[in-house]
């Protein structure tokens, strides 16, 4: 299987290939891709860089051109499809139905895959793009269970790509409106969940509190484990309805997906590639998961049992979940 | 390695020496323009957060520092007298260092509650990012630094690295 890993910077793209990534992926400084955060992402020199380098030893690029352009600004869209094709890219990985129809247009020979924020998560849509678009590769949505996969991968002939391991948004990808509600601003539109220009975090009563757009989601002891600023991850307290108050967290737990135990399923389910998920995270998060996958990938390969709990500290709130591929919702 | 405890805690608490706050700011100055100098992409990725101050402070430490990239300058100030800034990052030494030459991933430390910010989160971000990149390492600048001064220096950085388990150079980040 192919491990995908991400890149933040150049930095990060030439660690994960020293690492073993297959394939690195990676994004363009500006609101085209879903990681669209302050001092991240390539510049075009930068991206040509990367793609020499991981070509000369043997990994491939994949960009992520993965949010939804605006009405009438396509053009910004359109330039970063054709300058990752012009830097060498071996696919873009793109949601947008217009981006992708220009795409396929205008660049015949550029591969395709299908951005999970597509929500692409069923045959008959995955079929869709690949028969009218030619699109080669579908990175499905976090929302699937493994027998779910299985029986996909039987009924569409194209590759399939899932998270294994990272930050978990169990929302239709693409769909979440969280975001947009407390700010303004949305992973779909602008690339940035959770803008770092609208959160705040503050020492209050010898807590830690963090707020988004100014609503309160997290109040966490000095010094204690604390997720990220996101409100689907949020604590917050509410009336039972009973008269009593109760807090929690209302959409998920925060925890990061670990599927490392359930590789040896997905690729009996006819999964081809696994994707690692932060490219807003630093080169050590990526060369120390880079590697304990890219073991993992080949413990499968040998039919060896996987190695256990190698990543928990890099892990968002220190706790990992296997999501919805094992379906132990509570 | 060992793990690398906190720095003795009367470092923090006594008043350091009259003119220690100044002697220091000014070594972190020179060493900071090296750094601009030699690694212009630290400034571009930073964007219009050059302009930003940044509190840092190293709670093991003696004193407050002050880092502004486009005045390229960093000062330091006594505790309880902080001086006016956009961001602030708290954290022990051992977690800086860690971080900054690529040992432990800033997220993670933020996670575990080894490293808090408050201020303009953005600007953390864009630091954060800007450094990770950027493949510090900061013996070798200090090195580069002390002249003829620089191998008995890294020979020194690799000895006190054993034995206080602080990353002190970027070798240490690799496998």
């Amino acid at each position: 299987m192919e491990l995908v890993c991400p890149a933040g910077t150049p930095a990060s793209l030439r660690a994960a290939v020293d690492a073993g990534a297959h394939a690195v992926y990676c994004g363009f400084a500006d609101e085209t891709n879903a990681r669209n955060f302050p001092g991240l992402n390539f510049s075009r020199p930068e991206l040509a860089e990367g793609v020499a380098y991981a070509h000369a030893r043997g990994a491939k690029v994949l960009v992520a051109i993965n949010t939804f352009p605006r009405a009438g600004e396509q053009a910004l869209w359109h330039r970063a499809v054709a300058d990752a094709h012009a830097a060498g890219a071996d696919a873009v990985i793109l949601a947008d139905l217009g981006l992708i129809a220009h795409a396929a247009q205008a660049h015949p020979g550029l591969r395709l895959h299908l951005s999970v924020q597509a929500a692409a998560a069923n045959p008959d849509a995955i079929n869709f793009y690949a028969q009218t678009f030619g699109i080669r590769r579908v990175v499905l949505p976090r929302v699937l269970s493994v027998e779910e996969i299985a029986a996909i991968t039987r009924e569409i002939d194209i590759e399939t790509e899932v998270f294994v391991f990272g930050g978990l948004c169990v929302m239709a990808e693409g769909r979440c409106s969280l975001s947009s509600y407390a700010t303004g601003l949305s992973p779909n539109m602008n690339g940035v969940c959770s803008p770092a220009s609208h959160v705040a975090y503050a020492e209050v009563a010898g807590q830690q509190e963090a707020r988004l757009g100014g609503f309160l989601i997290h109040r966490t002891p000095k010094g204690a484990p604390a997720p990220y600023p996101t409100l689907c991850k949020g604590c917050f307290t509410s009336d039972d309805g009973r008269g009593n108050r109760q807090t929690g967290h209302i959409f998920e737990d925060p925890a990061s997906l670990d599927a490392t135990q359930l590789i040896p399923a997905l690729q009996k389910a006819g999964v081809r590639a696994l994707k690692i998920e932060g490219r807003q995270r630093s080169r050590a998060y990526v060369a120390q998961v880079v590697r304990a996958f890219r073991a993992a990938v080949e413990a499968a390969d040998r039919g060896e049992p996987m190695p256990e709990g190698l990543l928990a500290k890099l892990t968002e709130g220190q706790a990992a979940t296997t999501g919805a591929y094992a379906k132990t919702w509570r | 390695m060992t793990d690398p405890r906190p720095l003795p805690p009367l470092l923090s608490r006594l008043p350091p020496p009259p003119f220690a706050p100044r002697m220091l700011g000014l070594a972190l100055t020179a060493l900071l323009r090296r750094i601009a100098a030699q690694k212009p992409a630290i400034l571009s990725r930073l964007g219009p957060y050059q302009a930003a101050r940044f509190l840092i402070d190293v709670t093991d430490g003696p004193v407050l520092l002050l880092m502004e990239p486009q005045a390229r300058r960093i000062t330091a100030h006594r505790r309880g007298k902080a001086p006016a800034h956009d961001a602030a990052i708290t954290g022990r030494l051992s977690a800086f260092l860690a971080m900054l030459h690529g040992v432990e991933d800033g997220d993670a430390l933020f996670f575990s509650g080894a490293l808090e910010i408050a201020g303009d989160t953005s600007a953390v971000l864009a630091l954060r990012n800007a450094l990770d990149d950027a493949e510090l390492d900061l013996t070798a600048e200090l090195a580069a630094l002390a002249g003829r001064f620089g191998a008995w220096l890294r020979s020194a950085s690799a000895l006190a690295a054993r034995q206080s388990g602080y990353a002190l150079s970027r070798e240490e980040a690799l496998p």
